[in-house]
């Protein structure tokens, strides 16, 4: 101890003189700005999938119902509640959020004397830093789950463009559970997909690497998991909450794994349908696509003795007739039919219904019909020349291959349409010219312009892929037609498609045209139905717009005996087959339960 | 009246066991609880003392004040969930546990951070190193009255908070550091505004050094009072600047060294009179060493590139059975995490090494006998010890 220590201590005083450091009015003090203060949300960008909700460890965020916000295919309608006695401001909830809408402002101060004021939805509920721009968001740089798919394998065009070898080769298992990894559970796609699957869940089985699990949750409500997960138009995906700063989960894809997993032999035993009771009722289902093979087999489980009537030589319908073999081959058509089949179903091929059974038939030898015939009229262009004979229907080429009749094809072929239909014709006669003649001569055009083309962008890429040409933008004009042959399709440039009332009313800039060469045209522009079995009793049905016949939601027509569904109802599309002909198996049996 | 007139450091009289005796009956002695709520607390825990006069014959620990479960709700959470969860452990220095978690479950996940996280976080830690050595400081010069000192560090402390707050955006609980890395890098101009920071806390410790160690009243009291055996050292898990204070060179940044601490260059600091003047010193001594690491780090620290690794779906991460234990130096001495997976997608077992538990529970339960009670402040003050960290 000195006389230092004495002193020294007094030397404090010196700052006396100096500013003081203490802030007088503290809220005036601005936070940094990204400083992690109250919640903000983009309203309109969010899509109320939860996964808010579910990161937050302290169950600070429920979802709620708000005004101004319907729940539509891609959203759910609910937005984020927070509850300020819970939050801990951790920000996990915008780490985590998947479009990125959610954030927190670097507002700190809100002084309030109700409690219940603190649990409030931000970007709905109006509040003072509604307008702030600063604050904590999500870096770039990170992600808290992978937001770029796992890549499918898939043969490269030059190994393609000559055989229907499968492309898609399917993934490993550590890639599905990989890919599988990535599902937030937010069931966005549960409510979008027509049968309502549990995709979550299948998709969780994957991760846990319980494929049995899987198909059984499959099977809940997709008898054609095979068929589905290789040529679904997966509107699921579309709406995948993943989709809005990433790529969206190959949904399709795992669903199509687990399929691929199990044996076929394994089914009966996985799926527990060794045994069913049979109630003794019959039922005629016309038509052996989707539609009818679901209502087939979900019949088939409730004991109905089912008889399946299908007018070509083998089940499947569009997907067999329609659907090239390289998308999807026949083996796996037959693996979910067979299963089908070995429920009970029945089947009569090469039958009309209408022609070889008249429909007074089967309303007497059966208790209900259900109707699914499907789309399988192709439509004209009705430009001059299309009635030459060397213009073809798509669908009418698509059944033949699958028959595997020779086609008669010509070294440069035009086909009309920008579906995915159009894409099949077009990609299947990429591969027959190919073979014939070692080279590529077709070309597809369609009114819409490239980007807005109906179909996949991946079918449109592909194709390309395969040396044929798109070009699309142009509406045809005139098969040109010399000395009786065809030597191509004159086209206008599309300006636009629909009119101020948005009908089909397609406008052309007839300055700017041109010639396609070609010998041959395939029309495909969309496909009509045939429902003439049902000309007897006509006067009893109500139809609706574009000579639908209107149904129950449980697909049961104003005649009570008859359901119809299918792409004659709804779609068109594989997904609403299923799950109209499960609908409507439903309606079927609360129909004769209640009889 | 009873007079003991024996060499009062006999008194009191220890069972074979080593524990006082002392009967209570017998009206020589008195009772009083300091805490759970007294300005001589380090936060909510109590000390029950057995008094005669204003000297200490026995004491016992008492804590429970503050026990949340925060190991147990672990348990009840995904790992990315108990981010958020682990700061709250110890809140004067939460950042520590958000390293030694992070690095826990990417050990048993196999997760390779990236340079740039690892620059972050060695800064992110010397940065909470400072702030809360800055807050105990304040807090030891306040024990013994001279609470000047306390308003100039946790002034101080206040201009290490505003530059946490630039980079993480929140002040206290940063939760910056989520297994993988980083949320982000330093937003720009950091570097010019901490050397600032840095400037003005360098002044702060000058006139603390003038005023605190060149006090004869706080020299008066602190030295001499609450000594620590270097023997107890090891048989007490003591560790930090009490170790070093006494002489123990024990230091996990030297001994065992993590993230970037390998490639910086610094002393440990040593005394050896292991009284309360002594750790104050040897804190002080570390402020200064933590201003010179942070001035070593800042232009290391990369301004662009990956701070993240690549990390399963948080919402379903699970990690498959394994057990580790990952530790760092604090500013109370050695913290840990001792992790257990199980498969599962949640911890299977969470334990917290706070250097608080052995500092405050048992080795003041020690060191308060024979104390003057006047002196209790000071002395479990000197232990630098977190009440939040010792329950959890």
């Amino acid at each position: 101890m000195s006389l230092k220590d004495v002193l020294m201590p007094f030397t404090a005083w010196g700052n006396l003189f100096k500013t003081p450091v203490t802030i007088k009015d503290s809220r005036n003090v601005e936070a940094a700005p990204r400083y992690r203060g109250f919640h903000m949300n983009d309203a309109d960008k969010c899509i109320g999938c939860g996964t808010c909700e579910e990161i937050c460890q302290n169950a600070a965020i429920d979802l709620v119902e708000v005004a101004g916000y319907e729940a539509k295919d891609g959203d759910s309608g609910l937005r984020p509640m927070i509850d300020y006695g819970r939050c801990c401001w951790c920000a996990l909830c915008v780490d985590v959020c998947t479009t990125q809408s959610l954030r927190l402002t670097n507002e700190y101060k809100w002084i309030s004397s109700d409690p219940e004021d603190f649990r409030f939805v931000p970007g709905v509920d109006e509040k003072h830093w509604n307008n702030r721009t600063e604050g904590y968001t999500k870096m770039d740089g990170y992600d808290l789950y992978s937001t770029q798919r796992v890549e499918m394998g898939e043969l490269h065009a030059e190994e393609r463009d000559k055989s229907f070898v499968e492309m898609i080769k399917g993934y490993s298992l550590e890639q599905a559970q990989k890919e599988a990894d990535r599902c937030v559970e937010c069931g966005i796609c549960i409510a979008t997909c027509p049968a309502h699957m549990g995709i979550p869940r299948y998709i969780e089985a994957v991760r846990h690497g319980d494929m049995e699990e899987g198909l059984r949750i499959l099977y809940e409500t997709n008898p054609l998991p095979e068929i589905c997960g290789r040529i679904c138009t997966h509107k699921c995906e579309t709406v995948c909450s993943l989709n809005h700063k990433g790529d969206a989960l190959s949904i399709r894809w795992l669903k199509r794994y687990i399929a691929d997993q199990v044996p076929a032999e394994r089914y009966k035993e996985i799926l527990g349908t060794d045994k069913i009771v049979k109630n003794g009722k019959k039922v005629a289902i016309v038509g052996a696509g989707p539609a009818g093979l679901s209502a087939a087999h979900y019949l088939s489980l409730m004991g109905y003795q089912v008889k399946v009537y299908e007018v070509q030589e083998a089940p499947g319908g569009m997907t067999r007739y329609g659907i090239p073999e390289y998308r999807l081959p026949y083996d796996m058509i037959d693996k979910d039919i067979d299963y089908i089949k070995s429920l009970g179903a029945e089947f009569q091929f090469g039958t009309r219904v209408g022609v070889d059974v008249p429909l007074e038939t089967l309303e007497k030898e059966y208790d209900a019909v259900f109707a699914a015939t499907g789309l399988h009229l192709g439509r004209s262009t009705r430009v001059p020349g299309s009635d030459h004979k060397r213009v073809y229907q798509a669908i009418d080429l698509l059944r033949d291959v699958s028959y595997g009749k020779e086609i008669d094809l010509s070294e440069k072929i035009v086909v009309v349409g920008g579906g995915n239909v159009a894409m099949d014709i077009t990609r299947t006669i990429a591969r027959l010219q190919n073979k014939k003649y070692g080279k590529v001569g077709v070309t597809a055009t369609c009114l819409e312009a490239e980007g807005s083309m109906p179909a996949d962008d991946e079918e449109v890429i592909e194709a390309r892929e395969e040396n044929a040409t798109i070009d699309p933008g142009w509406g045809p004009q005139e098969i040109i037609v010399e000395n009786g042959e065809i030597k191509g399709l004159r086209v206008a440039k599309c300006l636009r498609i629909f009119d101020d009332e948005g009908r089909f009313n397609p406008t052309m800039d007839m300055e700017n045209q041109k010639v396609f060469e070609a010998e041959m045209i395939v029309e495909s522009i969309g496909q009509g139905m045939d429902i003439s079995y049902t000309d007897n009793i006509k006067e009893k049905l109500t139809f609706g717009p574009r000579g639908r016949i209107q149904v129950s939601p449980d697909f049961q027509s104003d005649i009570p005996w008859l359901f119809v569904g299918g792409d004659i109802i709804e779609g068109p599309d594989v997904i609403h087959g299923i799950a109209n002909g499960h609908k409507a198996a439903k309606g079927i049996d609360k129909f004769l339960k209640g009889k | 009246m009873f007079t003991f007139n024996e060499d009062r450091s006999l008194f009191p009289r220890h069972d074979e066991k080593g524990k006082p005796i002392v009967d209570v009956e017998s009206g020589q002695f008195t009772k009083i609880w300091q805490g759970p709520i007294h300005p001589g607390m380090t936060g909510n825990m109590s000390l029950e003392l057995t008094i005669q006069g204003d000297e200490i014959m026995d004491c016992v620990t008492h804590v429970g004040y503050l026990h949340r479960g925060f190991e147990k709700l672990m348990e009840r959470r995904r790992f990315i969930q108990c981010f958020p969860i682990c700061v709250r452990v110890a809140v004067p220095e939460p950042d520590f546990n958000e390293y030694c978690l992070a690095s826990t479950i990417e050990e048993l996940s196999g997760i390779e951070v990236p340079e740039a996280a690892n620059w972050m976080r060695t800064l992110l830690l010397e940065m909470s190193r400072l702030q809360s050595y800055l807050a105990q400081m304040g807090g030891q010069g306040s024990s013994f009255g001279l609470g000047l000192i306390g308003q100039w560090t946790i002034w101080a402390r206040d201009l290490v908070l505003d530059r946490f707050e630039e980079i993480t955006g929140g002040r206290i609980y940063h939760m910056h550091m989520p297994p993988g890395g980083v949320r982000s890098l330093l937003p720009a101009g950091f570097v010019g505004r901490m050397n600032e920071t840095l400037d003005e806390i360098s002044a702060v410790m000058e006139e603390v050094e003038r005023v605190l160690f060149h006090n004869s009243v706080f020299k008066k009291r602190a030295i001499g009072l609450g000594y620590i055996d270097p023997n107890w050292v090891d048989e007490y898990g003591i560790t930090g600047p009490n170790a070093r204070a006494a002489g123990v060179a024990k230091d996990v940044r030297k001994d065992n060294p993590y993230l970037m601490y390998d490639r910086l260059d610094f002393d440990v600091h040593l005394e050896y009179e292991s009284d309360v003047f002594a750790r104050a010193k040897v804190r002080y001594r570390d402020i200064l060493t933590t201003i010179d690491l942070i001035r070593q780090i800042l232009p290391q620290v990369p301004t662009k590139g990956e701070f993240m690794a690549e990390v399963p779906n948080v919402l379903h991460w699970k990690i498959p059975y394994g057990e580790t234990y990952k530790r760092a130096e604090c500013t109370r001495g050695e913290y840990g995490y001792y992790t257990v997976t199980d498969g599962s997608g949640y911890p299977r077992r969470i334990n917290v090494r706070g250097p608080s538990y052995t500092h405050a529970v048992t080795l003041m339960e020690k060191m308060a006998i024979n104390l003057n009670i006047a002196d209790t402040a000071g002395v479990m003050s000197s232990l630098h010890t977190y009440p939040p960290e010792v329950e959890r």
